[in-house]
């Protein structure tokens, strides 16, 4: 079976999750982020790369956040940019997922920036394209379900080599809910595939999925041990409907063994970086003094951010 | 006294319950079977089919199959060699009511191609709350009762059903699943659940349902069945319940001979299934536990349509067609296991046949002349064309297959040719 985000010649159409991913085709995504960061920093914050396309913004799933940092990587590239609220709008009225990608089809995109809640949802659009022949229309996945969500991992990765160069003897911790993180995922598969010495998955077992370590991890329930001489932290946010209940007990219980604090980060290496995919709990997954500490580089994630999803789309409309 | 009689000349005769296996001709006389070999006397042929180089073996009985639309799902299923199948009461409404199983039967009856059984909803609506009525219902024709996929959470509810349906030496089948461990489910809690972000059932969803049906069933000496099985663990809970004495016996989806929770591949929504394909292991436990006989096979056959499985996996209805690959499903098995025919058919004819207590899945002299006449070697490759039924759902779409049903025959009529 065939990787359904490469096409025969092994280039990237659609990018629907970093498992499998080549790791040239990941080193030539950051690659160019690296050319692209420099347009953001110029007066004129524009190249034509995408000039007279239209990238499509279909959220399922509400987040202003993803969303707007998609657009304005699309603007930079001179797309034309069509934001769907979809939660609002025909999948309330009855419309199927594949009945609304038939009809932004048939608007002539040429690119869907997909968000869904259920896992696989860009997967399912990617294979109706491929049925229909179109293969000039491209899927990005900005998210699915507990799936996927390649361009944080990318950015993620983006970030880590920025600050630490090298792969080949990071040690890299991923601390919290990865049950329910899609985020966790990419990261887990983009960090195997980049060779990271070590990735270890910390969190309680309510939090941790079976057979995770099949993924290439090392389970640590205890963040002491989970977090010792790290070089980078990955702290993930903790859903507010997941705290009180059947996961676990309180928030308050959670912050007092999993949460980071400046006594936790010290146990990582001295030059350790501390990454979040936002938006943060302050309290319950991190520490203010940890997220607004000189180690945390949550801020430059939201840059490099952009520069990536310029990237993904610009690599995306070449192939 | 002279019979008309038809005969099928020239077949490779094999007949699972006797263990025979060889070639013969067969002879069928008013809608049974009236002697295999030499014809008796005063018994002239006024028909005879030539079924050189094709085997001929009972109707096949299936334990467990859905019929969406009644005509076109027998229609498929008698392509699939299956003269007697049992149908569960997950129907629209269920089969909670003798009206509606009396229609039921009538109706297929009518149409006149497989024989169909309906399992009863051991509670009303199938809801776990209040007993069905077993009675009625039974006297309308089931030879079971089920709750199909839903759970009885009510413990002491299951065990007052097990004990009114043992008063009349009613059969129970269940399908062992916790319904708090399934609870958002849809994929085997292991490896691929954990990488593709899906919601994973464990195997202790199963297990635990298994250890509490037979705990209740051994105090109410009902007559178990358990539907369905999926794991290794849960084979080992039912061969340890057997060797312990107790009376009891269970199936296996077609589909979990073959598959794994791999074959889920990128989300592939025909792999989801109810209950779902676990590891390999669990796979090859199955395997092992249809092989010594523990477990019979069924075909599960559920038909989707194209809307139900056009989703999201995890949105995506479960289930697969199956009527119709079920013999050439088993003959692949029975080739990769390099087990005798005899042994590989008796799973799917005089083993269920057997189980369901009905007059079926035997050529033995004086039997309803339900047969199947197939050709083990002919190739086809399925397609959403090849299948008969309304539902083209399956995992093994574009899969090649090897064995086919060329005539199916019920009460000595000829119901299916190819």
């Amino acid at each position: 079976m065939r990787n359904p985000q490469l096409n025969s010649n092994g280039e990237l159409t659609h990018l629907l999750s970093i498992e499998g991913l080549p790791r040239a085709v990941i080193t030539h995504i950051l690659d160019t982020a690296s050319s692209f960061l420099k347009v953001s920093h110029r007066d004129v914050k524009k190249v034509p790369l995408l000039r007279g396309k239209s990238v499509f913004n279909v959220f399922f799933e509400n987040s202003t956040r993803t969303r707007t940092t998609f657009e304005i990587a699309a603007k930079r590239l001179s797309a034309d940019v069509i934001n769907l609220d979809v939660t609002r709008s025909s999948t309330a009225k009855g419309e199927t997922l594949l009945d609304t990608v038939d009809n932004l089809v048939a608007m002539h995109a040429d690119m869907f920036v997909v968000r869904h809640a259920a896992s696989g949802a860009p997967h399912l659009i990617a294979g109706h394209l491929r049925r229909l022949g179109r293969n000039d229309v491209h899927v990005v996945n900005a998210g699915d379900g507990q799936h996927a969500h390649p361009t944080q991992g990318l950015l993620d990765m983006y970030t880590i080599r920025h600050y630490k160069k090298d792969f080949a003897d990071l040690t890299v911790a991923i601390v919290g809910d990865i049950l329910h993180s899609r985020v966790a995922r990419s990261d887990i598969h983009a960090l195997t595939t980049l060779g990271a010495a070590e990735v270890r998955a910390v969190g309680p077992q309510t939090l941790l999925p079976t057979a995770i370590e099949k993924m290439g991890v090392r389970v640590c329930h205890d963040l002491l041990a989970g977090i010792r001489d790290c070089d980078v932290v990955i702290m993930l946010r903790l859903q507010n409907e997941r705290m009180n209940g059947a996961l676990l007990p309180s928030a308050r219980e959670y912050f007092s063994c999993y949460g980071l604090t400046p006594a936790m980060l010290a146990l990582a290496k001295p030059d350790a970086i501390v990454m979040h995919p936002g938006p943060m709990n302050r309290g319950v997954e991190i520490d203010s003094d940890v997220a607004d500490g000189p180690q945390a580089v949550i801020l430059p994630q939201v840059t490099f951010g952009i520069a990536v999803r310029m990237a993904v789309m610009g690599i995306l409309a070449g192939n | 006294m002279k019979k008309q009689a038809l005969q099928i000349r020239n077949a490779r005769l094999i007949d699972p319950k006797s263990g025979f296996d060889g070639l013969g001709d067969l002879f069928i006389a008013e809608g049974r079977i009236a002697a295999i070999g030499p014809p008796p006397t005063g018994l002239t042929a006024a028909r005879q089919i030539d079924a050189a180089g094709l085997i001929a073996c009972p109707g096949l009985v299936d334990l467990s199959s859905r019929l969406g639309g009644i005509e076109p799902e027998l229609n498929a299923a008698v392509a699939g060699g299956v003269t007697s199948l049992a149908c569960p009461p997950d129907t629209k409404p269920p089969l909670d009511e003798p009206g509606l199983v009396e229609r039921l039967v009538r109706r297929s009856a009518t149409l006149g191609l497989a024989r169909v059984y309906p399992i009863g909803a051991l509670t009303q609506q199938l809801a776990g709350e209040k007993l069905a009525e077993m009675n009625g219902l039974a006297r309308a024709g089931c030879i079971g009762f089920s709750q199909a996929r839903q759970a009885i959470v009510d413990t002491q509810l299951l065990l007052r059903a097990m004990q009114y349906a043992a008063t009349f030496g009613y059969a129970v089948r269940l399908r062992p699943q916790d319904q708090f461990l399934a609870r958002e489910g849809t994929a085997h809690d292991g490896e691929v659940a954990a990488r593709l972000g899906l919601a994973g059932i464990p195997v202790a969803a199963e297990t635990v349902a298994i250890a509490t049906a037979l705990q209740l069933a051994s105090q109410t000496g009902v007559r178990l069945h358990l539907s369905r099985l999926s794991s290794a663990a849960g084979v080992a809970l039912v061969r340890a319940a057997k060797a312990s004495g107790m009376q009891l016996s269970c199936d296996v989806a077609i589909h979990h001979l073959h598959l794994s929770e791999m074959d889920i591949g990128y989300f592939d929504s025909n792999a989801r299934l109810d209950p779902p394909l676990r590891s390999a292991s669990d796979r090859d436990a199955l395997r092992t536990a249809v092989r010594e006989g523990l477990a019979a096979i069924c075909s599960d056959h559920t038909p989707v349509d194209a809307d139900g499985k056009q989703l999201p996996f995890a949105e995506a209805l479960p289930g697969a067609t199956g009527v119709e690959l079920l013999l050439p499903l088993t003959l692949q098995w029975a080739a990769q296991e390099k087990l005798p025919l005899a042994l590989a058919l008796a799973r799917i004819t005089c083993d269920p046949a057997g189980i369901l207590g009905i007059e079926a899945g035997s050529l033995a002299v004086g039997s309803p002349a339900d047969i199947c006449l197939f050709d083990p070697e002919e190739c086809w490759r399925v397609t959403p064309e090849t299948l008969r039924s309304q539902g083209k759902n399956t995992p093994f779409l574009g899969y090649q297959m090897s064995g086919r049903v060329r005539m199916t025959l019920i009460d000595g009529r000829i119901v299916f040719a190819a």
